[in-house]
């Protein structure tokens, strides 16, 4: 039964045309299966004021083939975007995620659209994991029409309100208290969903997320603050700018758990845990053990407060897209083929967003004045020289 | 009858301030106020008691409204805005916060960006500082930043400006501060009808609005027709009114500063001045046009605030009269601000720091040409 099950699974997916490469040679098929499957998370928890979830994960062999896939786009998606802004078609600030996919992958795989999600500027992946697409990214951080948010907003201003992710925000821990604000509504309005609130290790030292704590604390707020740790903020390592490093535990009278941000299946543990909790007692902090393979921004070559040897070392030892490629390989759930056949049509997926966000237009003149208000009254406004640009605003 | 007359002499002062100064019929009209102070044909109610009608009625209208600040449930208000409010609507409506302006100015603004609409109080706007942020990158900027996406339909509120005595650190006019930022609606109200109409509007609006009080105003009585006191009134959004009507010079101003106009027309009406007195009501957006046209009416432009004058309010009147009605002017452009300094304690200094009544009227005088008066101004 469960097999005949499986097979038709299987079968809706080829029909989708995803997942199975066309040319195998390989006797066993790429595995699409839901049946659960348990697996051990390697790193274990660290819990403060709380008792950590178990480290035995119910995942499957369809969900990793996801993880492996979706984190896979959003690698070669952030490599586009580095070849981008050398070619100087992205301008400004470029903050890129490769080497931290799995904490968004990981999330996503607990939460649902009843969920909502705010971050800092670190955003194009946790855009994408939201429902956003890799054109939309592309197109905003080339300010063309096409972005997300119509060229005007950039790499640090994505959003997705209908898919509950509230940017995108470019000053350093604003998002904390903001996120505190989207658990109070959620509450308010009896929504069956938590806020995952998330900040670097250079804003956990911020005053108002503590101010956010305090009230979510007080409140009993469904938010879980989740530190992406990736030990530099800019170019400060962790030790230099933080008394106490140890994230998980700052929020004192708030719980916290210390993550392997590296397993999207510990990721997807501990976010489910957390939510958990959150809905019933209100904040929970989760420290996210991550790595940023590039500097901070473009600006940024990221080896002069690190060494090479050390980013290397991460690439190999704890690689999240590496990590899962040998899970599904050792378990025989893909072969190498199917790995690469999925590979190639990802990376096929972003060259094709990316030569069609090249070909999206720039936005209109009239869009500088445009959603200024949502109601505007018929006010005026001007451009850089009034007698000649006044404008009743739209 | 006399008795009736004492009693209501605040009543009685506020009606001849109001409205179309000193005439016979609005005498009449005091007369039958102060007989029968419940009249069928309006109200006097204090400026206190119109904001904390307008958020009641808002709150009940619509369930997603709610108020947080500090003191603002149980203490009832620090100057008693919210007073009832949370036996009425309950704490889950009304909440009282730690004082923690930046955090929970941030919780209001992300709420906002959910689809609930907040009312933030700042005990003071000089407070709101801690918070600033959050007003200008958070709320006033994401619905551009967002193209459209994210709207913040939320009501920063609380009283702006100089009180009495409280010095540098608790006087300050922010005005002009937030009235530069595009996306931020910013409002001034004076009276009663004002502090009402724009109130209402305020929470209705989808955008962020900075709604600048006066502590001073909170308990002047002013009176309203029924038309006010009905839950449907509002004011429109980015118009001015004319207090008074005038032919020979144009005071522009707002908040508290159009009481002191308006007895400064009425001193200048003794001499043959006749002052027309703009109550502006909205900095942003800010209505040129009733400006403008009141200038090129009387050809005299004076604009009058209480805050501080480098690159004030009345910097951006005057410029934009003399980009707009350069031809119509008889005489330069001129301002009455808060003095350049931080405000004094003592109360001669703070006297000194803020613009009084004399020097509205001198101005005045200045721009028609007219001998100054030797004599000590009656105010």
């Amino acid at each position: 039964m469960a097999l005949r099950q499986a097979w038709q699974k299987a079968g809706k997916v080829l029909n989708g045309g995803a997942l199975v490469s066309p040319g195998s040679t390989f006797a066993r098929a790429l595995s699409t299966s839901s049946d659960p499957l348990t697996l051990e998370i390697p790193v274990p928890f660290k819990g403060h004021k709380v008792d950590p979830p178990s480290s035995t994960v119910e995942t499957s062999a369809a969900e990793l083939v996801d993880f492996f896939r979706t984190m896979f786009v959003m690698r070669r998606m952030e490599i586009a975007a580095d070849s981008l802004y050398k070619s100087k078609f992205i301008r400004g600030f470029c903050h890129l995620y490769d080497g931290q996919e799995a904490v968004c992958v990981g999330m996503e795989a607990a939460l649902n659209d009843k969920d909502c999600i705010i971050t800092a500027y670190r955003d194009h992946c946790t855009h994408l994991g939201r429902g956003g697409t890799v054109l939309e990214v592309f197109a905003e951080l080339m300010g063309r029409k096409d972005g997300c948010s119509l060229g005007k907003g950039g790499s640090m201003h994505m959003y997705n309100k209908k898919g509950g992710f509230y940017g995108g925000n470019g000053i350093v821990g604003a998002q904390t208290p903001l996120g505190a604000g989207l658990a109070f509504a959620q509450k308010y309005l009896k929504v069956d969903g938590v806020t995952l609130a998330m900040y670097g290790d250079g804003a956990a030292n911020q005053g108002q997320l503590f101010e956010a704590m305090n009230i979510s604390a007080l409140w009993d707020l469904p938010v879980i603050y989740v530190c992406e740790n990736n030990h530099y903020g800019m170019g400060t390592a962790e030790w230099r700018s933080a008394k106490s490093p140890e994230y998980y535990k700052r929020g004192d009278y708030v719980p916290g758990l210390k993550v392997d941000g590296m397993d999207c299946l510990a990721v997807k543990q501990a976010v489910k845990f957390a939510k958990e909790y959150s809905l019933k007692n209100g904040p929970m902090v989760l420290e996210m053990d991550t790595y940023r393979y590039h500097g901070h921004s473009m600006s940024d070559p990221g080896s002069t407060y690190r060494t090479r040897d050390e980013i290397s070392g991460v690439r190999q030892e704890r690689d999240p897209i590496e990590r899962i490629r040998k899970l599904l390989l050792s378990h025989e759930f893909a072969s190498v083929a199917d790995l690469k056949a999925i590979e190639k049509e990802a990376k096929k997926e972003v060259e094709d967003a990316l030569a069609k966000a090249k070909e999206s237009p720039s936005p209109d003149a009239p869009e500088l004045f445009s959603h200024i208000y949502r109601k505007s009254y018929g006010a005026e406004a001007y451009g850089a020289d009034r007698k000649e640009s006044t404008v009743k605003l739209p | 009858m006399l008795a009736a007359f004492g009693k209501n002499r605040a009543l009685v002062s506020s009606l001849l301030r109001g409205g179309n100064g000193g005439d016979g019929a609005s005498a009449a009209a005091v007369w039958a106020v102060s007989k029968r102070f419940m009249s069928a044909s309006g109200d006097s109610i204090t400026v206190r008691e119109a904001l904390n009608s307008a958020i009641d009625e808002e709150m009940t209208a619509d369930s997603k409204v709610f108020v947080m600040g500090e003191e603002v449930g149980e203490y009832q208000g620090a100057y008693k805005v919210t007073k009832g409010l949370l036996q009425k609507f309950g704490p889950d409506r009304v909440l009282d916060t730690p004082i923690t302006e930046a955090g929970f100015t941030g919780l209001g603004v992300g709420a906002a960006m959910y689809g609930l609409k907040p009312i933030v109080e700042f005990m003071t706007f000089n407070f709101a500082m801690q918070a600033i942020d959050h007003l200008i990158n958070s709320a006033a900027k994401t619905n551009y930043m967002s193209g459209g996406t994210i709207n913040v339909p939320i009501v920063f509120r609380g009283p702006n400006g100089a009180a009495a005595g409280v010095a540098a650190q608790h006087s300050q006019c922010f005005a002009a501060w937030y009235g530069q930022v595009p996306g931020l609606k910013v409002l001034v109200p004076y009276d009663a009808e004002d502090a009402r109409g724009l109130m209402k509007a305020a929470i209705r609006d989808p955008d962020p609005v900075v709604f600048l009080e006066n502590e001073l105003l909170y308990g002047e009585s002013f009176p309203v027709s029924k038309e006010v006191l009905d839950p449907s009134f509002t004011l429109p959004i980015g118009k001015a009114k004319i207090m008074r009507e005038g032919s020979d010079l144009t005071i522009v101003t707002f908040s508290k500063m159009v009481g002191y106009a308006l007895k400064a027309a009425d001193e200048l009406a003794k001499e043959g001045i006749s002052v027309e007195v703009v109550n502006l009501r909205s900095i942003r957006p800010l209505d040129r046009e009733t400006i403008n046209a009141s200038v090129r009416k009387t050809s005299r432009l004076l604009c009058l605030e209480e805050g501080w004058p480098q690159h004030g309010v009345c910097a951006e009147i005057c410029a934009s009269v003399v980009e707009e009605s350069f031809y119509y002017l008889d005489a330069p452009v001129e301002r009455i601000c808060g003095a350049d300094v931080p405000m004094p304690y003592a109360a001669n200094l703070e006297r000194l720091a803020v613009p009084q009544i004399d020097d509205v009227i001198r101005a005045a005088r200045r721009i028609c040409f007219r001998k100054q008066d030797k004599r000590k101004a009656t105010a």
